[in-house]
C-alpha cells in the first residue's frame, strides 16, 4: 500500500486508555463506515467515547486530556475485538498512533494493524500495570521501542517483545503481504491445476 | 492418524510452507460484501493487478442496504455510493453479485449456506468477522480485514500462521427451551471474550450433531465472540442432507463422489488438540447478557454477578443495571429478531411457533428481518407472515439491520433491547443503544409480554 511507511525506533509519549475488551464499534462505530477510501477515518477514532451526546468534546476521555500526548496508545486486555474492520487501523493510524500496547490483542485486529504499519506490542498484565503507573505519575515519560531488538524501554526498565519475524522484516523493510503473494502466483497456479 | 478435523482442511490448502514463516494459504470461496471490498479493489487497480480468480468470488449487499423499499434508490448517499461501487467493481471484474433485486440477495453468512455455496472441506473467507459461520459445514471459515481482502483477490491465497486447535465438547440432555444460541452463549460465558483467542475451535458431542444445520450455523457464527479465529462441526448425514438439490452443490453422481471424500473430515480417534473443554447440556439453561461484550451472559433467572473490575463496573453503567438484580421484569420496548445469528427459517418458526393466537405488548417495537430472500419467501409459503402480522411484528426486507445498526434501523439512545444478534457492545444498535443478546425464543416471549419473563415458569 502506498500509504505504508517504514516503522524501525520511535520514541514518544504515550496515552493511556485501561479499559479492557474495546472492540472495533468503539474504535470506530458502524455509522463511519460507508467511506470508499481509507481517508480521513482518524476524525471518527473512538468517537462516542470523544463526544458526549450533545456532540461536546467530553473532556473526561483521555483523547481530550491535554496532559496526555503521543503517538503511543496504551490499552487495557484484548483490544480490537469484535468486527473485523481495517476501519479500525486506518482510523488509529490516520489520527496520529503508530504503536498499541496492551496485554492482548484481538486476531483480526492485530493482523490489520501490522497490514497498516501499526505495530502490536504485547505485554504481561504485570507490565502493563507498572506502564500505567508511570505515565500517571509522569504524563510525559517518554519511551522507547526499538523495533529490530523487540525492545521497549522507558525510565530504567527493558522489555522484549515477541513479533512474528516474517512480518517484522515486512514491516522494516515496507513489503507487504499481497507483493509476496503476486510473486507467487506461478506456485499457486500449480497448487490449483493439482488439486482442484 | 492422529490429524483433527481442522488440520485436514488446513493441511489440505497449503500451497507452500516458508521456512520459519506462515504457510501460504489457498482459499476456496471468497465472500464480499460493499463495506469491507471498496478499498481493497483500490489497492489491486492502484498496483495494476487484475482479480486472479473471479469464479471463485461471491458478492452480496447486506450491511448497509435498507430494510424498507430496497426497490427504490438508496436515499443515503452514502449507502448508495458504496452499493453503487461493488456493483462497478463486480462488473468490472467479472465476479458474481446477488445485488438488491436479486432473488438470492441477502446476509453474507445466510445465503452463502442456503445456496450450496459453503461445502464441507472448504476454505472460506470474507471481509467480516462472523464468516465463522460457515464453519458449520465443515469447512475452514474466518474473517479477514480490508487489506487480506486484497491479497486474496489478487492471489487467491493468504500468508497465515496456522492456529491452535481447541475443542468444545457438549454432551448430555437439552433443558426445555434451550437452543443453539443458549448453548453457544454459555460457551462464551465459560470461556469468556478472549477464551479461544489464538485458537481454531472444533464443536463436538451428541448436543451438535443432533443439531440441524441452522443451529449449527449459529453456534459457529459466534465462535469469534470468544476471540476464536473459527469454529467448525465435522459433516455428517445432516449436512448432506441440507446441501443435496441446493442450487450451487455438486449435482448426481458428483454429489455422491463428494460426499465419500467428506466422510473422512472428522478429528481422528487419536487427534491432539492443544486445549480441550467439556461440558454438560444439563447445566445450559435460556441464556442473556447483561453487559457490554457476549461473555457476560447468564442463565436467564439468574441475578447479574459482583464484580469489582473497572471494565464490569463501566459496562453496568453503561446498562443501567445493578449487580444483585434480576433481568426478569425489565420492561423492554424494543425486539430485533434477525442477524445473520438468527435469521433463517427455523428461527422464524420458533418465533411464530410462540407468538401465534397472541400480540405483541404494545409498548414494544418488534422487528423481524429475514436473512435473505429466499428466507422471507419461505417464510411466506409456510404463512409465518400471516403470524407476525396479525400479532404485530414488523417483518422487514432482508439484510444486517439492527445488527450494526449502518442503515436507518436504529434503537434510539438509552432503549434496551432484546436481540437476536450476536454484539452487545455499547452503541452497537445506535448511538447510546443497549442490548440484551437471547435466543429468536427469549426474544419473541420478551415482545409478547412487554419485559422479560421466567420462561420456563409460563
Ligand atoms: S448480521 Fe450483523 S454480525 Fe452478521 S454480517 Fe451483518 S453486521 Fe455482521
Amino acid at each position: 500500500m502506498n500509504n505504508k511507511n517504514k516503522i524501525k525506533t520511535l520514541i514518544s509519549s504515550a496515552i493511556p486508555l485501561p479499559v479492557e475488551n474495546i472492540d472495533t464499534d468503539q474504535i470506530i462505530p458502524a455509522r463511519f463506515l460507508k467511506a470508499t477510501s481509507k481517508k480521513n477515518f482518524g476524525e471518527n477514532l473512538f468517537r462516542d467515547w470523544r463526544f458526549n451526546k450533545k456532540n461536546e468534546l467530553n473532556l473526561d476521555f483521555v483523547l481530550n486530556n491535554k496532559k496526555y500526548s503521543g503517538e503511543i496508545l496504551v490499552s487495557g486486555s484484548n483490544f480490537g475485538c469484535g468486527s473485523s474492520r481495517e476501519h479500525a487501523a486506518w482510523a488509529l493510524k490516520d489520527y496520529g498512533f503508530k504503536v498499541i500496547i496492551s496485554s492482548f490483542f484481538a486476531d483480526i485486529f492485530k493482523m490489520n494493524a501490522l497490514n497498516n504499519n501499526i505495530l502490536p506490542i504485547q505485554v504481561s498484565d504485570e507490565t502493563l500495570e507498572i506502564i500505567f503507573n508511570k505515565i500517571y505519575n509522569k504524563p510525559d515519560i517518554k519511551f522507547e521501542v526499538d523495533l529490530p531488538n523487540q525492545t521497549l524501554k522507558f525510565n530504567n526498565n527493558s522489555i522484549n517483545f515477541d513479533i512474528d519475524q516474517y512480518k517484522k522484516t515486512c514491516l522494516i523493510n515496507g513489503y507487504d503481504d499481497i507483493d509476496f503473494l503476486v510473486s507467487k502466483k506461478e506456485k499457486i497456479n500449480n497448487f490449483i491445476s493439482l488439486k482442484c | 492418524m492422529r490429524k483433527t478435523l481442522f488440520d485436514k482442511v488446513w493441511d489440505n490448502h497449503v500451497v507452500e510452507s516458508i521456512k520459519n514463516g506462515p504457510d501460504i494459504f489457498f482459499i476456496d470461496k471468497h465472500l464480499i460484501h460493499e463495506v469491507t471490498s471498496p478499498q481493497a479493489f483500490d489497492e489491486l487497480k492502484e498496483k495494476n493487478l487484475e482479480v486472479f480468480y473471479p469464479e471463485r468470488v461471491l458478492a452480496t449487499v447486506d450491511h448497509n442496504v435498507p430494510t424498507l423499499n430496497q426497490h427504490l434508490p438508496i436515499k443515503d448517499d452514502l449507502s448508495r455510493n458504496q452499493v453503487e461501487k461493488l456493483k462497478s467493481n463486480c462488473f468490472e471484474n467479472n465476479i458474481e453479485l446477488f445485488g438488491l433485486g436479486n432473488p438470492n440477495q441477502g446476509i453474507v453468512h445466510v445465503i452463502g449456506p442456503e445456496l450450496g455455496i459453503t461445502q464441507p472441506g472448504m476454505t472460506i473467507v470474507c471481509g467480516d468477522s462472523h464468516t465463522s459461520t460457515h464453519g458449520a459445514f465443515g469447512a475452514i471459515a474466518f474473517g479477514i480485514g480490508t487489506s487480506q481482502v486484497a491479497q486474496v483477490l489478487a492471489s487467491q491465497c493468504l500468508l497465515l500462521n496456522k492456529p491452535k486447535k481447541m475443542r468444545v465438547n457438549v454432551n448430555g440432555k437439552l433443558n426445555k427451551n434451550v437452543t443453539p444460541k443458549d448453548i453457544i452463549l454459555y460457551i462464551i460465558s465459560k470461556l469468556g471474550t478472549d477464551g479461544g483467542a489464538g485458537y481454531f475451535v472444533e464443536y463436538s458431542g451428541n448436543i451438535f450433531s443432533d443439531m440441524s444445520m441452522e443451529g449449527r450455523m449459529t453456534v459457529c457464527n459466534m465462535s469469534i465472540e470468544m476471540g476464536a479465529r473459527g469454529g467448525m462441526i465435522a459433516p455428517d448425514k445432516v449436512t448432506y442432507e441440507y446441501l443435496k438439490g441446493k442450487p450451487y452443490a455438486p449435482k448426481g453422481d458428483l454429489f455422491n463422489n463428494k460426499v465419500n471424500e467428506w466422510e473422512n473430515l472428522k478429528s481422528d480417534s487419536d487427534a491432539k488438540f492443544d486445549k480441550e473443554y467439556f461440558f454438560d447440556a444439563e447445566e445450559i439453561y435460556p441464556m442473556l447478557t447483561y453487559g457490554t461484550n457476549p461473555g457476560m451472559g447468564i442463565k436467564y433467572s439468574d441475578l447479574i454477578p459482583k464484580s469489582d473490575k473497572k471494565s464490569d463496573i463501566k459496562s453496568l453503567e453503561y446498562m443501567g443495571f445493578k449487580s444483585g438484580e434480576s433481568l426478569i421484569g425489565k420492561k423492554i420496548n424494543y425486539v430485533f429478531i434477525g442477524s445473520c445469528t438468527n435469521s433463517r427459517i427455523e428461527d422464524f418458526r420458533i418465533v411464530a411457533d410462540y407468538i401465534k393466537d397472541k400480540k405483541k405488548a404494545k409498548n414494544v417495537n418488534a422487528l423481524i428481518v429475514p436473512g435473505s430472500q429466499n428466507v422471507l419467501n419461505e417464510i411466506r409459503k409456510e404463512g409465518l407472515d400471516k403470524i407476525f402480522m396479525s400479532s404485530g411484528f414488523e417483518i422487514r426486507q432482508p439484510g444486517c439491520s439492527a445488527c450494526l445498526a449502518m442503515n436507518d434501523d436504529k434503537i434510539p439512545p438509552g432503549e434496551i433491547c432484546v436481540s437476536t444478534s450476536n454484539r452487545n457492545f455499547e452503541g452497537r444498535q445506535g448511538p447510546g443503544s443497549r442490548t440484551i443478546l437471547s435466543s429468536p425464543l427469549m426474544a419473541a416471549a420478551t415482545a409478547v409480554n412487554g419485559k422479560i419473563i421466567d420462561i420456563n415458569e409460563q
